[in-house]
């Protein structure tokens, strides 16, 4: 795997492409926690989670990019905004949208990104992944979801079930406690 | 394709995403900062599952039950906020301070003074809290 392996410099192709589509999920992620609007922020995420979807198809992972649209853009967005209008949030611009630990958060997150980003340099500076398309499509998944991990698909469904309860329980009102 | 350039997005989208979950106060946009980090363990799980050539393809299996975790997790967390909305009117985390520190005696949040948090506490914040 790592036998062989192109330089680094230039990038092929995919890595352009790769490289394009993380740089869209990178400013429109940087925008989701820095904008002033609520509803902006849920549509940059809409844009974060697309680009993303690029990039699992780049990699081969179809089924993970089409699921992805799916779920996150398709529900748990629609989810999210659905919770911005049941709060009454302000739909135009907020001046209070960041708190006052905003530096202290800067700090801590530069300082997170230094050294993730220098341990995973120097580990995988010459990991090389050739990438060969066919391997992420439904049916291989399909066969090794339902074959191999069978049992924690099964055990997710029944956390599923028990989140839809919680939530449904959570959210109504006319449901009282004992005593 | 290098496993340098999907880590290193990776890497940097986590720290946004730690940026948004200790900067913002509202907690529907802490819960849209919790995504951004789901979504970049997500695209680690798809590189290595590439990289490493599983025959099981644990990686993609295991990107498919976090985003199915991410689901389940954003609707409890709506829930959730909703209900704390519904009892105190506001969903700024910072306002939320009913598990603060109490004076025994007076039963009064004991506030830092220099942040000066405790001028931006409505009146009516503390109801129904000070029991002990």
């Amino acid at each position: 795997m790592t036998s062989q392996a192109p330089g680094l410099w230039p990038p092929s192709g995919p890595e352009v492409v790769f490289l394009l589509l993380g740089v869209v999920a990178l400013i429109s992620a940087l925008l989701v926690v820095t904008t002033r609007q609520l509803v902006h922020a849920a549509l940059w995420l809409v844009l974060c989670f697309g680009a993303l979807a690029g990039s699992y198809l780049v990699l081969t992972a179809e089924f993970v990019a089409w699921v992805q649209v799916l779920i996150y853009v398709g529900a748990i967005v629609v989810l999210l905004l659905f919770g911005i209008m049941l709060t009454r949030a302000p739909i135009g611009r907020s001046a209070d949208l960041d708190s006052g630990n905003r530096w202290a958060a800067a700090a801590v997150a530069v300082a997170t990104a230094a050294v993730l980003v220098t341990v995973v340099t120097t580990g995988f500076r010459t990991a090389y992944a050739p990438l060969d398309p066919g391997q992420g499509a439904a049916k291989p998944l399909g066969s090794s979801i339902f074959r191999t991990w069978v049992l924690p698909f099964e055990a997710l469904s029944v956390l599923l079930l028990a989140a839809l309860i919680g939530a449904i329980v959570l959210s109504r009102t006319d449901i009282k406690g004992r005593r | 394709m290098h496993v340098v350039y999907p880590v290193v997005v990776s890497a940097l989208l986590f720290s946004i995403g730690v940026y948004g979950l200790l900067a913002r106060r509202n907690a529907i946009l802490v819960l849209m900062s919790v995504e951004l980090m789901l979504n970049a363990v997500n695209l680690n799980l798809v590189a290595f599952d590439v990289w490493l050539r599983d025959r099981l393809h644990g990686g993609q299996v295991l990107t498919l039950f976090v985003i199915v975790i991410a689901a389940a997790e954003v609707g409890l967390g709506l829930a959730i906020v909703l209900a704390v909305f519904r009892t105190r009117q506001t969903i700024d985390v910072d306002r939320l301070r009913a598990l603060a520190e109490r004076d025994p005696a007076t039963g009064v949040a004991e506030r830092d003074p220099a942040t000066g948090v405790a001028e931006r506490v409505p009146s009516g914040d503390d109801d129904g809290e000070g029991r002990s």
